[in-house]
């Protein structure tokens, strides 16, 4: 500490710092040394530990689903592939696959139906009521699944809609929407409303603008927002596992149940399962981040600013 | 319209149009009214349903119950025994390497994807890997044994630790990223005005960084620690859901739909709603404190 106070005087003041512009900002080789040296080595020492366990993680219910018998070695005593077909069989996935994905098509086509728009009104107009709607649009983007799924799934069994495809997509629209709404009004806010005055201008029609002017628009800011609502809506697990029915399952509750009742399955067929989980996980994460920021899936940045 | 317009003032449709509203506005409405369906009325019954214990004895009985059984109201704390080191560890962890990696870096991408990963891994399946992994027999007792650090295999899971382990593994991912977003939205021109009056680099993140960075600490502390506070996966697969990690829920869960006493149910799920907002209160009341002029950013 001594260190560094003693260090001001020596600096030239009207030194251009690059380190004010970043880390990398073409700083003296010699200073970063000695100043970074705590902050460099934390971050090392956190992104390290974080990632080894990460793949700590990741990598044993891998390696053990393409294990024959692993009990106490560091790896199996050999290598098979026949649990991924157990785990097929077991757990009837050709069932649980086609509800996933029938599931989160639905909650998508649904999300975009609804979200779509009301962020184009909230893009366009400013009304009275605009923070209330705002916050409204906000609030189940906020609260965990947990805290509002319960009283959701109460009424959804109220009205019977519970254990149903139905009560399953219903309920997984409920943070959906709002994400739709919240991503896409940035979005089209950034498309200039003088382009749809001049179309209007030339004499287009309301249709016409909409299927013309908009939609082309509009399609990069759906596409990723879709494949957004999809990653979050097959790794949702709350909402799905407080209103799933036998024959409603998605992928992710079927896992947890598999692994709740575990010791009456073999362990390596519930690995393979959260494998295959895993596997198409990945899959729609590798399409997410081409189309968009990773900071985007976290969403909740750009809502703190709209609230401000 | 016409009324309107014989009494010499505008038409209704061109009043509410001055102030915003109109069929564009209206696009809004399906959306506003999903919600209003779909999550204030399921609130709104809830908590009236908390009223209207399904045994009878008042109003408040389910509160009372709760608040009267140490099994049950221990749970409170059990969560927040997790919750509160969750998310300071997410947010404090965040801090250095979200200002270590803000500016431009081979790798960048390489490095967000992998943080994404565990968000959206989700918390089964870093469940079932902590349950591998962290096991008596699993590669991360055998390194610490290998090494020599231990003797004897840690009890990792099945208790307090793994769980707070998968809160770090799938909160930390989100704080950083918010962190990050924070910090990038701070003027640089700004630490490079303090530098330039000869602030070295501790001085510049105590002095500048830090009060500018602060508030969005603490959403970021807020938005973590609602987060870790509803944990129920993990808390069920690898924790120990009859004691340490009995939170609270897996009680609001298990009353409403395994006991089918919804009444109770909905006065667990409002008990926790009101804990996090009591935090978030405290922790936002002390944001206000702080100072939130222009970051010449979007922060």
């Amino acid at each position: 500490m001594a260190g560094t106070t003693g260090n001001v005087d020596t600096r030239d003041p009207l030194a251009p710092d690059g380190a004010a512009a970043g880390p990398h900002g073409g700083e003296e080789p010699a200073r970063r040394r000695r100043f970074g040296r705590p902050v460099t080595w934390v971050t090392v020492l956190v992104f390290g530990l974080f990632f080894v366990n990460l793949a700590g993680v990741i990598g044993v219910p891998l390696v053990d689903s393409f294990g024959s018998r692993w009990f106490t070695t560091w790896l199996p005593e050999g290598w098979t592939t026949k649990w991924y077909g157990e785990a097929w069989d077991e757990f009837a996935l050709g069932q649980v696959f086609w509800a996933t994905a029938l599931v989160s098509l639905l909650v998508v086509l649904l999300s975009v139906a609804i979200g779509v728009p009301a962020a184009y009104a909230l893009a366009r107009r400013s009304f009275p009521g605009k923070k209330l709607v705002l916050l409204l649009f906000l609030l189940p983007i906020l609260a965990p699944p947990m805290t509002y799924g319960i009283p959701l799934a109460t009424v959804l069994y109220k009205f019977h809609l519970a254990g149903s495809f139905t009560g399953v997509v219903l309920a997984n629209l409920v943070p959906s929407v709002p994400f739709v709404v919240l991503t896409m009004t940035p979005f089209i806010e950034q498309i200039d409303p003088r382009i749809e005055a001049a179309a209007r201008m030339c004499g287009a029609k309301t249709t016409a603008i909409f299927l013309r002017i908009l939609a082309p628009l509009l399609v990069p800011g759906i596409l990723a927002a879709s494949v957004l609502v999809l990653v979050r809506t097959v790794g949702m697990f709350e909402l799905t596992f407080l209103t799933a029915g036998p024959e409603s399952q998605t992928l992710v509750v079927a896992l947890y149940y598999a692994m709740f009742s575990a010791g009456i399955r073999t362990q390596q067929s519930i690995d393979a399962m959260a494998v295959m989980y895993m596997f198409s996980m990945l899959v729609l994460l590798v399409i997410a981040l081409r189309f968009v920021n990773p900071t985007q899936l976290v969403t909740r940045v750009k809502e703190e600013q709209t609230e401000k | 319209m016409s009324a309107d317009a014989r009494e010499g003032r505008p038409a209704l449709r061109h009043r509410l149009a001055e102030r915003g509203v109109d069929r564009t506005t209206m696009l809004v409405l399906p959306g506003v009214a999903f919600l209003l369906v779909l999550f204030c009325y399921p609130f709104v019954y809830g908590l009236q349903l908390s009223f209207q214990p399904a045994e009878g004895g008042g109003p408040f009985a389910n509160y009372r119950t709760f608040f009267e059984d140490p099994y049950l109201r221990e749970t409170i704390w059990l969560t927040l025994r997790l919750a509160v080191p969750a998310a300071l560890i997410n947010c404090l962890a965040a801090v250095p390497v979200a200002f270590r990696t803000r500016g431009v870096f081979r790798g960048r991408r390489l490095v967000m994807t992998l943080l994404v990963m565990p968000i959206t891994l989700g918390t089964v399946l870093t469940a079932q890997g902590l349950l591998g992994y962290l096991g008596a027999n699993g590669w991360f007792n055998k390194i610490l044994t290998g090494i020599g650090i231990i003797d004897q295999p840690l009890g990792l899971v099945h208790n307090y630790w793994g769980v707070l382990a998968s809160l770090v593994i799938s909160g930390f991912p989100f704080s950083y990223l918010l962190t990050l977003s924070y910090l990038t939205g701070i003027d640089p021109s700004l630490e490079r005005a303090a530098a330039t009056l000869g602030a070295s680099r501790r001085q510049r993140f105590r002095h500048v960084l830090l009060p500018l960075l602060a508030p969005g600490l603490a959403i970021t502390f807020c938005l973590s620690f609602v987060l870790a506070f509803a944990v129920f996966p993990s808390a069920q697969l690898v924790g120990d859901p009859r004691g340490s990690t009995h939170v609270i829920s897996i009680e609001a869960y298990e009353a409403a739909f395994q006991q089918f006493d919804y009444p109770m149910g909905s006065a667990i799920a409002m008990i926790m709603a009101a804990v996090m907002l009591v935090v978030v209160a405290l922790v936002l009341t002390w944001r206000s404190l702080l100072y939130r002029g222009a970051t010449g950013g979007k922060g």
